[in-house]
């Protein structure tokens, strides 16, 4: 944490603690006070109230209510939580337990174990409304507003149950409590610093007599909050820097209408509109909260389009138009396959089509109704889309600054595309273009603006935009593929390597080893690192799938606390650094820069967590993350040291002293001292593991099968190439028996294939060498017995083959062919040459030894 | 005019062979020795190519992954054997419809960055990201490894991936797209066979530990194995016109005297040598077309004469014909610094050395030569330099004079004294002086 960011939002104790435990060190306390500087308010939120906390993705604050609050001995303000779930947050395929529409406001009543209800206070966001509810009962259309959920199940993690009547009958008193306590906020905005911006907004409220223009503005205000409320805040959280002269320049640069002393945030320009709501709206009583009228607002505008389009009756399109609002503001970063996903729901997609059709009706209602004052109220409608883009463009700055900061190659596309979908997500800006378009001559300026500060943005007409999480896929084969016909086929089919048994022989003692580690770790819900080592081909990435494979069984069945598992590999990134942000996206499905990745991800273990469950991570080939300051390694080990991360890491790789040869002593110690290490299979396990999966199939015979395991644990273990030694013989077995007779894989098949795979292919060359390539072997050779020395130059050699010619009586070659059969005997790497423009004088070596030539070269 | 049109008709009836017959035989044999990827046959090859179509059938037909080096000297008729055995692939339906082939190249994808964008248009993967060209290479890496992890064996597409030159791909950066495309071959993902072409012996060793774990270890040789006889039956192969030739009577004859030209002792020795020297068939292509090229409507059947004076032009050295083309001053050089290399035994020298010994020539024994001056000797020095007759051991610096700059000869002796029967109207005393250092004292 640092001291700029604190200065924007403090958090500091509502009243005295209530009660203090000298052992532990901690006290209580009854509220909290949350002061934002930036925004001037203050917030106060007391137990028992309901709170957002910061989620793992920014867009998706979590829901939970607040029972405790106390500060530790280190001076950490904690508080407890029992949360809510939101229904994205429960998995698909327990949805369909619901049997019913589930609207977006509505959370679970979270009862799933494994969940850590401690967090950090710094996690809270605000407070909002939970409305406890029968389950039989509609959701309130009047009360519908952006920061009220409702609840009407449990949900603990196998199945929805209703509230029972006590847990029901404390919510609704905690929510009761919320209401009789006046909330302390207020806004302090200095006029002399917006001034410029009020009198514009002033020019508004004048001309905003009739509901309809409130509704524009209204809408434009609305995805400004919707861009601002968490994403800023996150944003603000993470990139600390955001207000680095460059942005601000940019910022100076887009906004040429503001005065250059206003610093124009999001939260200025929604307090600004907030106001702008309060002045416009002299129908709604005067009400102490804000917030209610705001929303009161926001559920008004219905009345407008209806006055539109007389076919649709009133209460449908302001269902619409609530449920058009709902799908954005509680999924402000939904994509377009998220909405696809929806549409599934039967119910949904009709809620996406009349949205679609309202946003048509809307875009065309400039043009529809000719008011008087339409062009003024046009004016200050792209003013006010203006302003949303500059907040836009300061969102924008402030991410493609932090990537300009970061030196990695990482392109920012990602981040852009994200921008762009949420800008698509986004209605205004459709109709503002729609509307530009519409009336040329209002806004030329704006338009030009617009189009000139945000060309990404506005996308191009016509252009199908295709969802970013589009996933590639090879296409389908035409014909289905052929079931292995006989008893060969079959048993090549079983003993290629892919083809993973249930359980893994000869591994159940390091199984169990790792199994138990892990488990242990996850009871306990802490965090650890284990190193496994050993050769290629021992089975240790294959043991830990199927570790967490049944790990992941038990977390179904209940027996153990379910857990989140990642695994990346070092050799399937591109750069060390890439590891964080594959991390990052198969934990919470963000793509960001490396950079980025790394401070979210050090957040996300650092904080005392905000509900998360425990996270298994899986580094397979370990050596390749180093770098040379090694800090993705120092970071990866660091984060289980962590109180809260919760985070096992199991690190895979070849060499069993890898922490003490190549990693410093700080990165080392991090990874403690839980080590593993996979002997090479000896030949009897291999001839078990060939055996059982081969499971009773008659295609070996058995001491085919000894043979080969033999073989292979003599050479290396590597049980990969023990199954494709037998595969092989499959092959040859069947090459050999044309005729349709059954034949097993004999002793002589194994050693044919065996001789194919580890012969060395030097003798064999030369033996298939032409004549003069053997007579120059044989110079070369003569050449280094004359001169003693195992080097020599062409033009030496030569003089040795010439030599050599005339005692065998044949015609010798010239210097062009002597060099033109060194170098084909150098590209087959018989010999080791130079660089061919020293010509006669480039150096000579042989590649293999001079017995092996001899050896090769005598038999003829 | 038309009385030499009438000669050469005259001609043309006399020998029997028309111009278009015989421009026909030069296209065919021209495109059979120069098209080395659409061969029509492949020579001692039936194991391999068994074992190769036995391999890639059972990727599309089972979807069974799996991976092959084919190694074999440069010649030896490695992408032939691969193109063959593909155009055989191709005629089953089947496979026709279900195989997916990506064909790399070391020498063009230079790096793994490009070689994954070309993967993914070959398999035409960016049209699933729109027109987008899509971002990072790390982004590249895995969207690929995504779209390949998505298959399963039975109902994907199989996908062959040939890498040509594949020892080049071995020097990439930590070996990433082997490793990946290796594991890919050994896990149950989309069925891929991974195919290297390659002429290093020494491939395996240069494979990581974890690579060359997941490779299967199949490997293909092809060793040129065949004997004298069977090079001599390839040489007939090569030369005959096919059954379909329009003129058959033509096609007859050519393919008797094809048939009759190894029984000549002197076509025999020619080959033998060739034979001896390299079995490379590309090299005996090479040979026949200087042969080929020869074939006129007056001279319309390859000689024994012919093939002689081919394999003469095939074999020619080419530093002793440059050195046809010298001047005497630059033949004298050359030999004053042959006579240096036998006095310090191949020690380097610079000009002074060589001008000094040329000067102790002028003096005591020439009496043809002109006695030409400093500049005028040191600018035919240069000239060698620039032929690359004479090399500097060490680059020109500002610091040492031209005239000390040490040197190398790059020719041996033997190619200086054949060079030297060979010039024309070399002067005697000049001879005399090359043949023996010593002879002028």
């Amino acid at each position: 944490m640092n001291t700029r960011q604190q200065s924007k939002i403090t958090y500091s104790w509502y009243g005295k603690p209530m009660s203090s435990d000298r052992k532990l060190r901690t006290s209580q306390y009854k509220g909290i006070l949350i002061t934002s500087e930036r925004s001037r308010t203050e917030t106060c939120i007391q137990l028992g109230n309901f709170i957002l906390v910061e989620g793992e993705n920014a867009d998706q604050p979590f829901v939970a209510q607040l029972l405790d609050l106390y500060e530790d001995g280190a001076q950490q303000k904690h508080a407890v939580v029992q949360w809510f779930s939101h229904i994205t947050e429960i998995p698909q395929n327990k949805r369909k337990l619901l049997k019913r529409e589930i609207s977006p406001q509505e959370v679970f009543f979270d009862q799933v174990p494994g969940y850590d209800t401690d967090i950090a206070v710094e996690t809270i966001i605000k407070s909002i409304m939970v409305i406890p509810l029968r389950l039989g009962e509609e959701l309130p259309v009047m009360l519908n507003k952006e920061q009220t959920f409702y609840v009407k199940q449990s949900w603990d993690g196998k199945c929805f149950k209703a509230l029972s009547p006590d847990t029901f009958s404390k919510l609704k008193e905690a929510r009761k409590k919320e209401g009789g306590i006046p909330k302390s906020s207020n806004s302090l905005i200095p006029s002399d610093i917006i001034s410029p911006l009020k009198k514009e907004t002033e020019n508004v409220v004048r001309s905003t007599t009739k509901p309809k223009n409130v509704e524009l503005e209204i809408e434009s205000k609305h995805s400004a909050s919707k861009s601002s409320l968490a994403k800023e805040r996150h944003s603000q959280r993470v990139a600390n820097d955001i207000k680095t002269p460059t942005a601000r320049k940019k910022l100076q640069l887009n906004s040429p209408i503001r005065s250059p002393k206003g610093r124009l945030l999001g939260s200025e320009v929604l307090e600004l509109l907030d106001d702008l709501c309060d002045a416009v709206a002299p129908l709604e009583p005067s009400a102490t909260k804000r917030r209610v009228k705001f929303t009161g607002i926001l559920g008004s505008p219905p009345k407008i389009p209806c006055a539109n389009d007389k076919s649709k009756s009133v209460l449908d399109s302001a269902e619409d138009w609530q449920r058009f609002k709902d799908t954005i503001q509680l999924s402000p970063h939904s994509k377009v396959s998220d909405s696809n996903e929806k549409a599934k729901n039967l119910n949904k997609k009709d809620d996406t089509i009349s949205l679609i059709g309202y946003q048509k009706r809307r875009s065309q209602s400039p043009v529809l109704s000719p008011y008087s004052r339409r062009m003024c109220v046009q004016k200050t409608n792209t003013r006010i889309a203006e302003q949303v883009s500059i907040l836009n463009a300061l969102e924008l700055n402030q991410e493609e600054d932090f990537l300009s900061s970061s030196d990695s190659s990482y392109s920012s596309s990602s981040e852009e595309e994200e921008e762009k979908d949420d800008v698509l997500c986004t209605p205004e800006k459709k109709t503002k273009s729609s509307r530009i378009l519409s009336t040329p001559k209002s806004s030329r300026k704006s338009s030009v603006h617009t189009s000139a500060k945000t060309p990404k943005k506005t996308p191009l007409p016509g252009t199908p935009k295709t969802p970013r999480n589009a996933t590639p896929e090879i296409p389908r084969r035409n014909h289905a593929a052929q079931k292995p016909a006989s008893i060969l086929e079959e048993a090549r089919l079983r003993l290629h390597v892919s083809a993973v048994p249930e359980s893994l022989p000869c591994r159940e003692e390091e199984f169990q080893d790792i199994y138990n580690f892990v488990e242990s770790k996850l009871i306990d819900g802490t965090g650890g690192c284990m190193y496994i080592s050993g050769v290629p081909g021992t089975g240790k990435t294959a043991t830990v799938h199927e570790v967490i494979s049944c790990l992941q069984q038990a977390a179904e069945n209940d027996d153990l606390p379910s857990f989140q598992f990642v695994e990346i590999n070092g050799m399937k990134l591109t750069d060390p650094h890439q590891a964080y942000v594959q991390i990052l996206e198969l934990l919470t499905g963000q793509k960001v820069t490396a950079t980025h990745a790394a401070v979210l991800l050090a957040k996300l273990f650092n904080t005392p967590g905000p509900k998360r469950k425990t996270t298994v991570l899986v580094v397979d080939e370990l050596d390749l993350l180093w770098t040379r300051k090694q800090n993705v390694m120092y970071n990866l080990f660091d984060w289980p040291t962590q109180k809260h991360s919760k985070l096992i890491i199991l690190a895979i790789a070849n060499t069993m002293d890898l922490p003490e040869r190549i990693m410093m002593n700080r990165v080392a110690s991090r990874l403690g001292l839980t080590r593993m290490s996979f002997q090479p299979y000896t030949y009897k396990q291999l001839q078990q593991i060939i055996s059982s999966r081969l499971n009773g199939m008659k295609a070996f015979e058995e001491d085919a099968i000894q043979l080969v395991s033999r073989k292979v644990a003599a050479l290396s273990g590597d049980a990969r190439r023990c199954l494709d030694i037998c595969r092989r013989a499959t092959e040859i077995c069947e090459f050999a028996s044309q005729k349709r007779t059954p034949e097993i894989v004999r002793m002589a098949h194994i050693t044919e294939a065996i001789d194919e795979m580890f012969s060395s292919p030097y003798i064999n060359a030369i033996r298939n060498a032409s004549l003069h390539e053997q007579i120059f072997l044989k110079a070369i050779l003569a050449e280094f017995r004359r001169a003693g020395v195992e080097e020599a130059t062409v033009q030496q050699v030569y003089r040795q083959h010439i030599a050599l010619c005339r005692i065998e009586g044949m015609q010798s070659p010239t210097i062009s062919e002597i060099m033109a059969i060194c170098s084909r005997l150098g590209a087959c790497r018989l010999l080791l040459v130079e660089s061919s423009n020293k010509y006669l004088h480039m150096q000579v070596r042989l590649n293999i030894s001079q017995d092996d030539v001899m050896y090769a070269l005598k038999e003829e | 005019m038309k009385a030499s049109a009438m000669s050469k008709r005259k001609l043309k009836e006399s020998s029997g062979v028309s111009g278009e017959c015989i421009s026909q035989v030069q296209k065919i044999l021209r495109e059979r020795f120069c098209h080395h990827y659409a061969p029509e046959k492949l020579f001692g090859l039936d194991h391999q190519y068994r074992h190769l179509l036995e391999l890639l059938k059972r990727t599309t037909v089972h979807g069974e992954s799996n991976s092959a080096l084919v190694i074999g000297p440069r010649g030896s008729g490695k992408t032939a054997l691969l193109n063959w055995v593909l155009k055989e692939l191709r005629k089953m339906k089947q496979v026709r419809e279900n195989l997916l082939e990506v064909h790399l190249n070391g020498l063009l994808q230079t790096n793994d960055k490009v070689a994954l964008k070309e993967i993914t248009r070959q398999l035409q993967l960016e049209n699933v990201i729109g027109d987008k060209v899509f971002g990072s290479f790390a982004e590249n890496l895995a969207f690929l490894l995504e779209a390949l992890r998505k298959g399963d064996r039975t109902s994907s597409c199989p996908v062959l991936f040939i890498l040509d030159e594949f020892d080049l791909f071995v020097h990439h950066k930590n070996q990433t797209l082997l490793y990946n495309l290796f594991d890919i071959s050994q896990s149950a993902q989309t069925p891929v066979t991974v195919i290297g072409l390659t002429c290093r012996q020494d491939i395996l060793e240069l494979l990581e530990k974890r690579v060359k774990s997941r490779f299967s270890h199949r490997q293909i040789y092809l060793m040129n194995s065949f004997d004298f006889k069977q090079y001599v039956k390839i040489f007939k192969e090569q030369l005959s016109l096919p059954a379909e030739f329009p003129d058959e009577s033509f096609a007859q004859r050519w393919n008797n005297n094809v048939q009759r030209l190894p029984e000549d002792k002197t076509v025999q020795d020619m080959l033998q040598n060739l034979f001896h020297y390299t079995k490379d068939l590309r090299s005996l292509q090479l040979l026949l077309m200087l042969a080929v090229s020869n074939v006129t409507v007056h001279h319309p059947f390859i000689t024994a004469s012919d093939l002689q004076e081919a394999s003469r032009q095939h074999r020619m050295d080419s530093r002793a014909n440059i050195v046809h083309g010298l001047s005497v001053l630059e033949i004298c050089l050359i030999i004053a610094m042959k006579h240096l290399n036998d006095v310090y035994e191949g020690e380097p020298f610079n000009f002074q050395m060589v001008y000094n010994e040329f000067q102790k020539f002028i003096q005591r024994k020439a009496h043809s030569m002109y006695n030409f001056e400093k500049p005028v000797v040191m600018k035919a020095f240069e000239h060698l330099i620039q032929l690359e007759l004479v090399k500097p051991i060490e680059r020109p610096s500002v610091r040492t004079q031209r005239e000390y700059l040490l040197m190398n000869l790059l020719l041996d002796n033997n190619q200086i004294m054949d060079a030297l029967q060979a010039y024309p109207n070399c002067p005697t005393d000049v001879k005399q002086w090359a043949a023996s250092s010593l002879s002028w004292l």
